[in-house]
């Protein structure tokens, strides 16, 4: 039996980074994240990896890149205005197909906003922060327990599907403590990418060998090759060759949006009969789960979809609900991020209400209930 | 001749298309060559070299050679180039800058891996130019010099590469240029050599944009140019500041020994690492 510890959010977050086989961080400080940066600092030399701290967050990430090139699982974790500094390098991360993960432990914005109060208002920023079109993932944890989780889960499809992956992290989910079981690593599945197996002179960097990611070589191990944010060649030599920039961008997409269907992480409350149904994540869903419940105490046919996935967005889950319910209510510490989204797969099927709170506090159970109570068919 | 085809065959790329994009005349090639010539010499193996570039026309250098080769963003070789480093201490560490790239853009990350000390051997091509976006003016670009975006002169001062290394903590600064090839590759073959955060300065021709402000028509005028204006550093040790005013102080300016960062991270692993 394992025992019951009391963690941080931000503390789960690194078991889950060390159990995945994170051996590198580099970070720079900034609150409501520095926690992790300052376990890092502690438990990297104990566990053979590296610490560094860098001289800004677009330092960080660069010398993240580059430890993942040299072979090492790397992370780095910041808050929104380090985030704002770190879109330059996801972008190259995403085109030089690098696994990598960044902790984005949001708080109010725009610019130095409200340190550090809780928001979601980075939802759209990690989708789009970074100039051009390219594929994002990101995860969305509630609760200690799945911050731990996601993190374990963000590296493995970092690794498998060679991209950047973002845990969007509300500040509440962060600093909260909860009694958690971690799992034995044996009871994980920790996935890793691949290497290539041909011999050095057959080896095409970026050549798709029928999944959509190519088998990636760690700097030193005797596959020289290029690695380079221009479009470029099955080689990675730079390219304008329409020939060679189309099948590229496609590939990028290809290689996640093969997998939607394995991709529709989330957890369902009472929605099967629900005539309104909650959709919510991170902090937000817990006040969620509770107003449902006492809706339900009140005799509301009433669910919750929580997702544990912003990006890619779960578009045939949602659809579903929305083909289900009649009324469907988006609580958001933003403006309204996902709830466009919803409205976006919506086309017009069911109602969409959206409540949302950017005052610097969470949203109660008590608003999200009286809510519902208003908008009850 | 035997020598040259050599190294064509042992280190550049043969499946990479060229011809390559730089200028006829440019003074990027030079160095490039030097680097080989060294590297080949030295008896590194090419897949323990590392060599990380940024953006401009120096960071197509790195696409050209047979190593393993990065070419990163704007002004950030060097960052890329750390996390390298302290993954795999084993590479050698190689980073190609110009001087937009590592003392505008870069400059934060320039002085503090000279702070750190980490082991990479930084080479900044300074061209005084940004020529791969036409010509506008960089921190070297002489004080008054008309460019693109300086059209009634250049406005500020101009940066010193070589001291800015040095005041931040490079253990090996060097200055050479590209006439002169001998130094050039002397210098080259010490700052790989160091075990520490080594910064050469590498003073080219970009005969398409800077020579037009320099008022030097081609590029052999600009080498030539390069020839009269250097000073070595053992002359210049008795001049005044107002006689190398304008002058290219040439030679090894630095060479210190200082903890560097991995060494001292490998000695905290030995010391707290439980696996």
């Amino acid at each position: 039996m394992r025992k019951q510890v009391l963690l941080q959010g931000n503390e789960a977050c690194v078991e889950g980074a060390l159990i995945a086989g994170c051996r590198f961080y580099a970070g720079y400080p900034i609150t409501p994240a520095t926690e992790i940066m300052e376990i890092m600092a502690r438990k990297m030399p104990e566990t053979g990896g590296v610490f560094i701290q860098m001289e800004d967050e677009i330092a960080s990430l660069g010398a993240v890149i580059g430890a993942s090139l040299a072979g090492m699982k790397s992370m780095t974790a910041t808050s929104g205005p380090g985030f704002s500094l770190m879109q330059e390098h996801i972008g190259y991360a995403c085109m030089a197909e690098v696994p990598c993960v960044i902790v984005d432990v949001m708080r109010a914005g725009p610019s130095t906003g409200l340190p550090t109060q809780p928001s979601q208002g980075d939802v759209m920023q990690a989708r789009w922060g970074t100039h051009g079109d390219h594929p994002i993932i990101a995860l969305a944890p509630s609760s200690v327990y799945e911050f731990f989780e996601l993190t374990v889960q963000a590296f493995n499809l970092s690794e498998r599907y060679r991209t950047p992956v973002i845990l969007l992290v509300d500040e509440v989910v962060a600093h909260m403590r909860e009694g958690v079981v971690l799992p034995q690593k044996d009871r994980l599945e920790i996935e890793d990418r691949l290497h290539p197996t041909m011999p050095p002179e057959w080896y095409i960097p970026y050549a798709d060998p029928g999944t959509g990611v190519p088998p990636m070589s760690a700097f030193g191990d005797g596959y020289r090759y290029h690695v380079t944010g221009l479009y470029h060649d099955v080689r990675g030599y730079p390219t304008v060759r329409t020939d060679e920039v189309e099948p590229l961008i496609h590939r990028l997409f290809t290689k996640v949006s093969k997998d939607f269907d394995r991709l529709q992480w989330s957890d369902s409350f009472e929605t099967k009969d629900a005539r309104v149904t909650v959709i919510a994540y991170g902090c937000v869903a817990r006040a969620a789960l509770q107003a449902v419940q006492q809706a339900r105490g009140k005799g509301l046919k009433v669910g919750l979809l929580k997702l544990k996935i912003l990006w890619p967005f779960m578009r045939r889950t949602i659809a579903g609900i929305l083909e289900s319910s009649a009324k469907v209510l988006v609580p958001e510490l933003n403006v309204g991020q996902i709830s466009r989204e919803v409205k976006r797969v919506n086309q017009s099927r069911c109602e969409v209400v959206t409540l949302n709170k950017v005052d610097g506090t969470p949203i109660k159970p008590a608003e999200i209930l009286q809510t519902l109570e208003e908008i009850y068919p | 001749m035997k020598e040259t085809a050599h190294l064509v065959h042992d280190y550049l790329r043969s499946s990479k298309r060229f011809p390559h994009i730089w200028c006829a005349g440019c003074g990027i090639g030079i160095f490039m060559q030097a680097l080989i010539r060294v590297i080949d010499r030295e008896g590194y193996s090419k897949d323990d070299i590392v060599l990380i570039s940024g953006i401009g026309c120096s960071g197509r250098l790195p696409v050209y050679v047979d190593f393993n080769t990065l070419h990163t963003t704007h002004g950030r070789a060097l960052t890329f180039a750390t996390g390298i480093k302290l993954a795999n201490p084993r590479l050698k560490v190689i980073t190609v800058m110009g001087d937009g790239d590592a003392v505008a853009i870069g400059g934060n990350h320039f002085i503090h891996a000279a702070r750190r000390n980490i082991e990479i051997t930084s080479f900044i091509l300074n061209n005084n130019v940004y020529g791969m976006t036409g010509g506008q003016s960089s921190p070297t670009t002489p004080p008054g010099a008309v460019t693109a975006s300086s059209p009634y002169g250049n406005l500020e001062p101009d940066f010193d590469i070589c001291r800015l290394a040095e005041a931040a903590g490079a253990v090996f600064v060097a200055r050479s240029t590209v006439y002169h090839t001998r130094l050039l590759e002397r210098v080259i073959g010490m700052a790989l050599n160091k075990k520490g955060f080594a910064a050469v300065e590498v003073v080219s021709q970009c005969t398409t944009y800077a020579g037009h402000f320099l008022k030097l028509k081609s590029p052999v005028e600009m080498m030539k140019w390069q020839k009269d204006n250097s000073i070595p550093i053992d002359k210049a040790k008795d001049m005044s500041d107002a006689e190398l005013e304008g002058k290219i102080v040439i030679g090894v300016l630095v060479d210190r020994e200082r903890p560097n960062f991995h060494e001292q991270y490998q000695r905290l692993l030995a010391e707290k690492s439980k696996v």
